[in-house]
C-alpha cells in the first residue's frame, strides 16, 4: 500500500521526464532495429517487423504520456532511498559475473552473498566471505552431484571432488 | 470418459510412492520459502524451478503444485505472525490476523488459516477438475482469433484495470511485449533486435527475467530503504486449536471466500489480491461483530485467506485449459511447463491426459497434505521468520543467481539478471507494476503469432477479428477493461482501484 495521496507536490519530476526520454530512445531504438527486416507479410500483410513496429510506436507514445505525468507531477511520492546499499549488492552481482568462470561458483557467489549481507548492514566481510563461500559450496554440492545441474567449477570444487 | 473418472486416474498416478515424494518435498519447500518474510508465491515458485530441472515432466509438475499451494499456505503464516506481508494477496490477512496474534489468539488465527485454505484449496481443485473438460471442449472451437482476443483480454486487466494508474501498467506491459520481440522470428527466422548477439538469439528466458524482477529488484529496493524498521514476530501463545466459537464463526466465511475467490481467479483478471479485498468487505458487512473488525475478527482472517486460496486454484483453470497466465505466478509455472517443452492449453489435454488429471490430483493431495504439515510444525516455521534480514536477503540472492547459472552457466546470462534486476528497482521506485512485464514478455510472442495466423488465414482482412462472435464479445470486454477504470480514475474514484492493485501477482 502506498501512502496517501493528498500531500502530492504539484511539481515538475525531473526523474520521470528521464524515464520519458528512455522510453523514446527504446522505441526508436526497436523502429530502426525494424526497418532492416525484410518483411515478408505474405498473405496476412503482417511481417516480422510489423509488431516492433506497433510496439515502438506504442512506447513512444507512452513516453509522451509519461512526460505530460511527469510535467504535472502526478508520479507517487517516492520513499528516501540510500545508494550505499544498493551498490554494494549491485557490486555483487557484477563481482559474480566476472568470477564465475574464473574463480568457480563457490567463491564468485561467496563474494555476493557477503556483498549483499553489507548491504543489509552486516559490515564484517573478513566474516562473511568465508561464510558465504561455505555455504556457496554446500549449494554447489547439492545442486550439481545431486540435482545434476552445470556449475561451474574453480580451484575450491576441483579440490574436493577432482574430476568436477 | 467423464472429469470423474479422468480425475480418479489422476488420483492413481499421483499416489504412486514417487510422486508422493516429489510432492512432500514440493509442499515444503514451498511453505518454507513461501514463509520468509518479503517472499511471495511468485517469487517461491520462480526460485525453486531449478530444484525441478532435472526430474521428469510429471515429477516435477507434481513437485511444482506442491510448491504453489505450500508458497500461499506459507504467506498467510508471515502476515499473521509477522505485520508485514510479503505479498499483496495476504495484506489484509494481516490486517485482521496480526491483530489476533497480538491479542494472544495467534493459534486460532494460523488454524483458521490454514483450515480455510484447506476446505478452499479442496472446493476449488475440484471445480478446477469438473471445469476444465468443459473449458476444454469450448476452447477446441478456438481459431487464432479467439486466441488472439483473450490475449489482448489478458493484457488489458493486467496492466491497465486495476492498480493506480493506467499509464504505468501499460509502460510496464509494452516493456515486456518490447522484450519479447528479441530473438528469432518464429514465422520467418529473421532475427530481432539481437544487434549481433548470439545470446541474445533465443530471446530473453522467461525465469532470468522474473528472479530478476522479483529477487533482485526486491532486494535492491529494501536495501535502499535502510535500516529504519525491524519487524517483531509475535509469539505463538496458547493452543493452536480453535473452540466452538471459532469454529462457528469460520465455516461460513471459507464458503463464501471460496465463493468469491475462485471465479476471480479463474477470469483474465488478474491475482488472488482482488477476491481478498471482496471477501473482507462482504463479512465486515455480514458479520455479527463489527466491532471486533481492525481488531482481529477471526472471520476477517478465515474468508480472506479462503478467498485467496480459491482464486490461486482459479488461475490454473485459464492456464491449464488455454495456456493462458493470467498472474506472474501464473507465468513462471507456465515456464515451468515450457522447460519440459510441453504447452498447456487443450491439446495437452488430449495428447497427455495422465500428466493433466495427475497435476489436478496431486494439487488435492498437496493440499492435504499441506493441512498436516502446517499445524503440528508452525513452531518450525516460526523460526524461519526470525532469520535476520541481512541472511535473508543474501540468501535470496544466492539462489536466485543459482537458478540462473543452472539454466545457462553463462556471464551472459548474469549480466541479464543484474540489469532487469536494476530495471525491476527503478519500476518499483517509481510504482510501476511488475506483474504486467512479465505477462508482456511470456504472451507477446503467442499474441503475435495468433494474430498473424488469423490474418493469414482472412488473406489480410482485419474485419475477421471481430466477425467471430466470440472474439468480439472478449475485445469489447477488453475495450470496456480499459475505458471504465480511466473513467472511474477520472472521476476521483482512482482509490478504489489502486486497493486492488497487486506487486506481487
Amino acid at each position: 500500500m502506498r501512502p496517501a495521496t493528498q500531500n502530492r507536490k504539484r511539481s515538475r519530476d525531473t526523474a520521470a521526464l528521464f524515464i520519458a526520454a528512455g522510453l523514446v530512445v527504446l522505441g526508436l531504438v526497436i523502429i530502426w532495429d525494424s526497418a532492416r527486416l525484410a518483411d515478408l507479410g505474405g498473405y496476412s500483410g503482417l511481417g516480422p517487423a510489423s509488431m516492433p513496429r506497433v510496439v515502438g510506436f506504442c512506447l513512444i507514445l507512452l513516453a509522451l504520456w509519461t512526460a505530460t505525468a511527469a510535467l504535472r507531477g502526478e508520479f507517487p511520492e517516492r520513499p528516501p532511498q540510500q545508494a550505499a546499499p544498493v551498490l554494494w549488492i549491485v557490486a555483487g552481482l557484477a563481482a559474480q559475473m566476472l568470477l564465475l568462470h574464473a574463480a568457480g561458483f563457490s567463491i564468485a557467489t561467496g563474494i555476493l552473498f557477503a556483498f549483499t549481507a553489507r548491504g543489509f548492514g552486516k559490515r564484517n566481510l573478513a566474516m562473511t566471505i568465508p561464510i558465504g563461500i561455505v555455504l556457496s559450496f554446500a549449494v554447489w554440492c547439492v545442486f550439481s552431484q545431486l540435482l545434476m545441474l552445470h556449475l561451474p567449477a574453480g580451484p575450491v570444487e576441483q579440490l574436493i571432488f577432482p574430476r568436477g | 470418459m467423464d472429469a470423474y473418472s479422468f480425475l480418479l486416474q489422476g488420483l492413481v498416478t499421483a499416489s504412486d510412492p514417487m510422486m508422493l515424494f516429489y510432492a512432500l518435498i514440493g509442499v515444503t519447500l514451498g511453505t518454507a520459502v513461501g514463509v520468509l518474510p518479503g517472499i511471495g508465491p511468485a517469487l517461491t515458485v520462480a526460485l525453486l524451478l531449478p530444484v525441478t530441472y532435472r526430474l521428469d515432466p510429471a515429477g516435477s509438475l507434481i513437485m511444482f503444485a506442491g510448491i504453489y499451494y505450500g508458497g500461499m499456505y506459507g504467506g498467510s503464516t508471515t502476515s499473521i505472525l509477522l505485520n508485514t506481508p510479503g505479498e499483496s494477496a495476504s495484506i489484509i490477512t494481516a490486517l485482521e490476523g496480526n491483530k489476533m496474534a497480538r491479542k494472544g489468539r495467534g493459534g486460532p488465527a494460523l488454524a483458521t488459516a490454514a483450515i480455510g485454505s484447506f476446505i478452499a484449496g479442496l472446493i476449488a481443485t475440484l471445480l478446477l477438475a469438473f471445469l476444465a473438460p468443459w473449458i476444454v471442449k469450448i476452447a477446441l472451437v478456438f481459431g487464432p482469433r479467439e486466441y488472439f482476443a483473450l490475449m489482448v483480454l489478458a493484457f488489458v486487466t493486467v496492466s491497465a484495470a486495476f492498480g493506480d494508474s493506467a499509464l504505468r501498467g501499460l509502460t510496464s506491459l509494452f516493456l515486456g511485449l518490447a522484450l519479447a520481440c528479441i530473438g528469432i522470428d518464429q514465422l520467418t527466422g529473421q532475427a530481432r533486435l539481437s544487434f549481433g548477439v548470439p545470446d541474445l538469439l533465443d530471446g530473453i528466458e522467461v525465469t532470468t527475467m522474473a528472479v530478476a524482477m522479483f529477487a533482485v529488484g526486491e532486494a535492491l529496493y529494501i536495501a535502499g530503504q535502510g535500516m529504519q524498521h525491524d519487524d517483531q514476530v509475535t509469539a505463538v501463545k496458547g493452543s493452536v486449536w480453535m473452540n466452538r466459537l471459532d469454529w462457528m464463526r469460520s465455516w461460513k466465511p471459507w464458503l463464501r471466500g471460496t465463493a468469491i475467490g475462485f471465479p476471480i481467479g479463474a477470469m483474465p483478471a488478474g491475482g488472488a489480491e482482488i477476491g481478498t479485498f471482496l471477501s473482507y468487505a462482504a463479512e465486515k458487512k455480514l458479520t455479527r461483530h463489527p466491532e471486533e473488525f481492525g481488531e482481529g475478527a477471526i472471520e476477517g482472517v478465515a474468508g480472506p485467506e479462503a478467498a485467496n486460496n480459491a482464486s490461486a486454484a482459479g488461475t490454473l483453470v485459464p492456464l491449464l485449459t488455454l495456456g493462458l497466465p493470467t498472474s506472474a505466478t501464473a507465468a513462471i509455472m507456465l515456464a515451468g511447463f515450457q522447460q519440459f517443452g510441453l504447452q498447456p492449453g487443450p491439446l495437452l489435454f488430449a495428447t497427455n491426459p495422465t500428466l493433466v488429471w495427475g497435476l489436478i490430483a496431486s494439487l488435492l493431495i498437496a493440499n492435504a497434505m499441506l493441512l498436516v504439515l502446517n499445524l503440528p510444525l508452525i513452531g518450525l516455521w516460526v523460526k524461519l521468520l526470525t532469520i535476520p534480514r541481512h541472511w535473508l536477503y543474501a540468501g535470496i540472492l544466492l539462489f536466485a543467481t543459482l537458478g540462473t547459472i543452472g539454466a545457462n552457466p553463462s556471464s551472459f546470462e548474469l549480466g541479464m539478471l543484474l540489469a532487469f534486476g536494476v530495471l525491476g528497482y527503478v519500476m518499483r521506485l517509481f510504482g510501476y507494476p511488475i506483474a504486467p512485464i512479465v505477462v508482456g514478455l511470456i504472451l507477446g510472442p503467442m499474441a503475435e503469432q495468433q494474430l498473424r495466423r488469423a490474418l493469414s488465414i482472412s488473406q489480410g482482412d482485419w474485419t475477421t477479428l471481430v466477425q467471430s462472435p466470440i472474439a468480439a464479445v472478449l475485445l469489447g470486454l477488453a475495450a470496456l477493461a480499459f475505458i471504465v477504470p480511466l473513467i472511474m480514475r477520472a472521476r476521483g474514484k482512482g482509490e478504489m482501484l489502486s486497493q486492488m492493485a497487486g506487486d506481487e501477482d
